[in-house]
């Protein structure tokens, strides 16, 4: 008994740590099991092991038309918000000018307004201008609000790099492009990268801006919120746990990647 | 931090350029903003005071302030409700993710991407499932609650969900990864010799975290409580799914306004009032606490 407290004194951080991951992680596990679940329409009890949701995940009607909707709305946001916030990272990070402050704001105010207020004021927007809420205003949505996220990660990721190393490029006579193109991006990649895995998940799980204005356009989390009242199909499970490990599997082989880079240099 | 900051922009080397360039960086992304965010907000502000043309869905400029009014007292019990709920569910995830940021900084050796990368790896799993997963768990049908009747700690006639208690640990869930991440941040900079140094001067465990570790921690304190506190303000889902009728926020009452009785002006007029109680409330706290510079 005696040792159990003094290995628990000692250990109190990690067993609370541990507590706290299977807390985060309970709704995952769950909604996995349940992916398995031979349910009929609704996916509430369970009822036995099945594998024929996995065979079959475009199974419930409209269900991978909203993912097919979602993939395209995710990917086009991230590339366009990635490269406007990229570049406005590197003038925050590197430059020194008139109007930064009024910059960092504006940048600052999207991450401090609710989505509720984001996806209300575009709707109005587009409303006021005759535009029909849609595939195209829910892009230029999802755009905006990413761009603040890549620019604070990038942006840090600019800031944590040692100039020497610039220096030592120019020192060498590199001239300004040939120290960026051969230096700097290669340092910022990782940032760039995290930034965009960052907003494509930001934008494939957004409900409250999409629901806004996306009018008769069904992405994923609307298909799993308009389902929710007369029973999600298991195979919105299948799909939310492919995502989960398939991010996995891009996140760690993208560790594995820069740690093979590391050591090479 | 002034002074932290002077530092940081003469070791980071800012260019003191004159050129056109860092205005053509900035020029992309800031005029996508001004049309995007900045336009529309102005929209939302013009939509609040119009007043209903007779057409549905018609609306003419009128100045009419009374739209705030009449919003604000149509739902007051919404309105202190959000911020109340808010406000439990970010000390909540401050209490569940400090030591787990503590944990991930100090203690977890090579494991420390990994664990990262756990953090923010439920995100990935839509947020609706996880909080549909809940509400199957915390319900009726779900293992929680029989056992907790089972052993009587909870009487029969008691529901885990559909209350306010669901509504707020519900918050608390979905937005712990924004709490955790900077909380982590600002610990990871922390050199743990300063920790040592406090050891060796007799500080005990608690003396320590009070005097040196919390308050070197504070920047990832701040913008943690605010990346849960904003959304969290502004959320239905989680009151829509986890809670009842007489749990809903302000957020539903916008929601329903705009799609359900489309009435654009006051569902306007109640999304400015709830951006500026938050970027009033966002204002004070930053000068309390300190940190200008969270960008």
């Amino acid at each position: 008994m005696k040792k159990l407290t003094r290995w628990l004194s000692k250990n109190l951080i990690k067993v609370y740590a541990f507590l706290g991951f299977t807390y985060l992680f309970i709704p995952v596990f769950y909604t996995f099991a349940f992916s398995f679940n031979d349910s009929g329409r609704s996916n509430l009890v369970w009822k036995g092991f099945t594998l024929k949701n996995w065979k079959n995940p475009c199974g419930a009607p409209d269900i991978c038309m909203a993912l097919g909707n979602s993939l395209k709305i995710g990917l086009i946001s991230t590339i366009l918000a990635t490269i406007l916030g990229t570049l406005i990272a590197f003038a925050l990070g590197r430059y020194k000018f008139a109007g930064r402050s009024t910059t960092n704001l504006l940048i600052f105010l999207p991450m401090a307004t609710p989505e509720i207020v984001l996806g209300a004021s575009l709707l109005t927007m587009f409303l006021n201008l005759g535009i029909t809420p849609g595939l195209v205003p829910t892009i230029i949505a999802h755009v905006m609000f990413c761009i603040s996220f890549v620019v604070v990660t990038v942006k840090a990721r600019i800031a944590s790099l040692d100039p020497r190393l610039e220096q030592a490029a120019m020192d060498l006579y590199a001239n300004e492009w040939q120290t960026f193109r051969r230096v700097t991006l290669p340092l910022v990649a990782p940032g760039i990268a995290a930034a965009a895995l960052l907003s494509f998940s930001l934008s494939f799980d957004d409900f409250i801006i999409t629901n806004f204005n996306s009018g008769t356009v069904t992405t994923f989390p609307k298909f799993v919120y308009t389902a929710a009242a007369r029973g999600i199909p298991a195979q919105a499970n299948v799909i939310g746990s492919s995502m989960f490990f398939i991010a996995l599997i891009v996140v760690i082989a993208g560790q594995i990647l820069s740690n093979k880079r590391k050591a090479k240099i | 931090m002034a002074a932290i900051k002077g530092i940081s922009v003469k070791s980071f080397g800012l260019k003191d350029n004159r050129s056109a360039l860092p205005y053509l960086l900035l020029a992309p992304g800031l005029i996508y903003l001004a049309l995007f965010f900045v336009y529309p907000i102005i929209a939302l502000g013009q939509m609040s005071t119009k007043t209903s043309s007779g057409e549905i869905g018609q609306y003419e400029q009128s100045f009419r302030f009374a739209n705030y009014v009449d919003a604000f007292l149509g739902s007051k019990e919404q309105f202190s409700r959000s911020f109340i709920y808010a406000t439990i569910a970010t000390l909540l995830a401050l209490a569940i993710a400090y030591p787990l940021a503590y944990a991930i900084a100090f203690k977890s050796g090579k494991w420390k991407n990994v664990l990262l990368v756990l953090i923010v790896a439920p995100f990935f799993t839509s947020f609706l499932l996880r909080t549909i997963a809940w509400k199957q768990i915390l319900g009726e049908e779900g293992p929680v609650i029989k056992v907790l009747r089972g052993v009587h700690i909870i009487s029969p006639q008691t529901s885990l969900t559909a209350t306010s208690f669901a509504v707020v640990t519900g918050l608390a869930y979905n937005f712990l990864p924004f709490m955790t991440l900077p909380l982590y941040a600002s610990l990871e900079r922390i050199d743990p010799r300063t920790l040592e140094a406090s050891g060796d001067l007799y500080a005990n465990v608690f003396t320590t975290f009070r005097k040196v570790t919390l308050p070197l921690s504070m920047p990832g304190v701040v913008a943690g409580t605010l990346l849960t506190f904003i959304p969290a303000a502004g959320d239905y889902i989680n009151a829509a799914i986890l809670g009842s009728p007489s749990n809903k926020m302000l957020g539903n009452v916008i929601d329903a306004r705009f799609f359900k009785i489309v009435d654009y002006p006051t569902a306007a007029a109640l999304s400015f009032t709830l951006m500026a109680a938050i970027l009033i409330l966002v204002t004070v706290y930053i000068r309390k606490a300190g940190t200008e510079e969270l960008v």
